[in-house]
């Protein structure tokens, strides 16, 4: 048996999602080998050999990888799945954009977004905005899995896998890259962050956001997210967004000002250890799934939280 | 440019989602059932399209039950041109979706297939991306604009970080995400003349697809359910709440 785990990468920098992969890969067990894909990206395949647990990383370099897209990945990785029983990958943009790619060139039907594993076939997934989590077992011979990271504890890091270069694949594909408008920001990443305070609809306008989430979130040093309202009508940009098509997320704290708790937003964020409401609607379903609901006026709640957060050791910047 | 726009028919969004005593499932008895979001995304770029001038004909299609008309007709009543529908009552996982979808491409002859980037029941996100490799096809998923442009098709994707394009040499395949556009609402006399375009009933046996299921359902079971909490009465209270009780600060 052995598993091989995409690596989750910018070229510079290993994400902490890819150690969560590793956790779920070793949890199905045999030996877990790690693929680092990307141009440059020597110093991840380092950092990638050092998750505890990781036989191998397979470092592929060249300009067909550069931005990691699906149509590169597949050429890649299909050939290696000879070697393999088992291929995961976080449920990034990047792992659902390539991931089911390499499952029908195997021939193999996809198991996305897996939360727990129960046997090296049997997985546990969410469906229907996580209002129902359904437990399949595959019958491939192969199996390729997406894992939602945020359920999954990160290996640790006292490992010295050792690091072998493989070939990129031959290009050219029929997808090229053209360009890329990343958010550039200060704050913790969305996915990672232990707080996360969040804006909704209530919040008005980008003005708004700016002037009340950004300097709470800044003077707790969270991230910002946003639901899918909010987005919608332009207050902030899309990779903001929690809920089921957005990101998922599970801080230590999440802070909903002014979100009511649409189905679809509570399944990016109800398996937050704590969850604070403030919404003047005292009947706002995000009440429901709220370990503290404050009922209030957000113009007058947010002066007032950033004070007293000032008093026990916050200060504002 | 002829464009194909696969739909599914789905629990509506506003529906709560109930899984079954028994476990077998989730409850769809008596519920109503709609047209999956992205799908709508999916026939309104297409739709648009046309009426651009950047595609001539549109193509909706359905696998799934004989009630999956419904979702068709409302297809043609947006502007799509005929359907087809692949009428089976069995579950279809992704894989053989896209199967069935590749051999309607391969008779069809699309230019440009647009689907949704995932279903809101089983919240799969797969069907896109199986098919564009069936097809060996590239692929442009979670679009947020697409445009023709020259023999290329150029796809503004959202990704975790952003925003990222990339052209595609076309045939290709694009699905959509939410901020692509806003779907129209089909008017009365386009949903008469809906009723009249045509909408070809076939099987899965035509397309000689094996769509037995590859994943096997254990069970189907609620989520763990989360407790409401206190309702708190002043911000002061909450944040001594959250410092001394939740140990969060």
């Amino acid at each position: 048996m052995a598993v091989l785990v995409i690596a989750e990468h910018d070229n510079a920098t290993l994400s902490d999602a890819t150690a969560k992969v590793v956790s779920a890969a070793t949890k199905i067990g045999g030996d877990v080998d790690v693929l680092v894909a990307g141009k440059g990206a020597g110093g991840v395949a380092e950092a990638a050999a050092k998750i505890e647990g990781v036989r191998k990383v397979l470092h592929a370099d060249g300009d067909a990888l550069e931005h990691r897209l699906a149509e590169a990945l597949e050429a890649l990785i299909v050939p290696l799945m000879d070697g393999y029983d088992a291929m995961l990958a976080a449920a990034s943009t990047t792992g659902k954009n390539f991931a089911p790619r390499v499952a029908a060139k195997l021939d193999v039907m996809q198991i996305s977004e897996i939360v727990a594993v129960e046997a090296p076939d049997t997985f546990v997934r969410p469906i229907y905005a996580g209002n129902a989590f359904m437990t399949v077992t595959s019958s491939d011979a192969k199996k390729i899995i997406t894992v939602r990271t945020t359920t999954f504890a990160a290996a640790g890091d006292g490992g010295s896998a050792s690091v072998e270069t493989i070939d990129p694949p031959a290009g050219p594909t029929k997808s090229s890259f053209v360009g890329e408008e990343l958010s550039k920001s200060d704050r913790p990443d969305l996915g990672a962050a232990k707080i996360v305070v969040s804006g909704g609809r209530a919040l008005q306008s980008s003005e708004n956001f700016e002037k009340l989430i950004e300097p709470l979130a800044d003077q707790l040093g969270a991230a910002v997210g946003a639901s899918r309202a909010a987005v919608d009508a332009g207050y902030i940009s899309n990779n903001h967004q929690v809920g089921q098509t957005g990101k998922i997320v599970a801080p230590e704290l999440y802070i909903a000002i002014g979100i009511s708790g649409a189905i679809q937003h509570l399944a990016g964020m109800k398996d937050s250890k704590v969850i604070v409401a403030i919404n003047k609607d005292e009947d706002a379903p995000i009440f429901q799934v709220a370990d503290y609901g404050l009922v209030a006026d957000l113009y007058k709640a947010i002066p007032e939280l950033q004070d007293e957060l000032a008093k026990v050791g916050f200060a504002k910047v | 440019m002829k464009v194909l726009v696969p739909v599914k028919r789905v629990i509506d969004y506003n529906v709560k989602a109930r899984v079954k005593p028994d476990q077998t499932g989730v409850d769809l008895a008596n519920v109503k059932m709609s047209m999956n979001p992205f799908c709508e995304i999916a026939v309104e770029e297409a739709v648009r399209m046309k009426e651009n001038g950047v595609a001539d004909e549109v193509v909706a299609v359905s696998i799934g039950p004989e009630k999956a008309q419904e979702q068709l007709r409302q297809a043609l009543a947006m502007g799509a041109d005929r359907a087809i529908l692949v009428k089976t009552d069995a579950p279809v996982e992704p894989l053989a979706v896209a199967k069935i979808l590749k051999a309607i491409v391969e008779q069809e002859g699309p230019e440009l297939v647009i689907l949704g980037k995932q279903a809101i029941d089983d919240d799969s996100n797969q069907t896109g991306q199986m098919l564009a490799a069936l097809l060996g096809w590239p692929q442009g998923t979670f679009a947020s604009k697409v445009e023709k442009d020259g023999a290329a098709v150029k796809v503004t994707r959202e990704i975790d970080g952003g925003l990222q394009t990339v052209a595609l040499e076309a045939p290709a395949v694009v699905t959509t995400d939410l901020r692509l556009n806003e779907p129209r609402y089909a008017s009365l006399p386009n949903i008469m003349k809906a009723k009249k375009k045509p909408l070809d009933v076939k099987e899965p046996g035509d397309f000689g697809v094996d769509i037995t299921p590859r994943l096997s359902v254990v069970k189907v079971a609620e989520p763990p359910k989360r407790e409401a909490g206190v309702k708190v009465e002043s911000v002061a209270e909450l944040v001594s709440k959250l410092k001394s009780e939740a140990g969060v600060l």
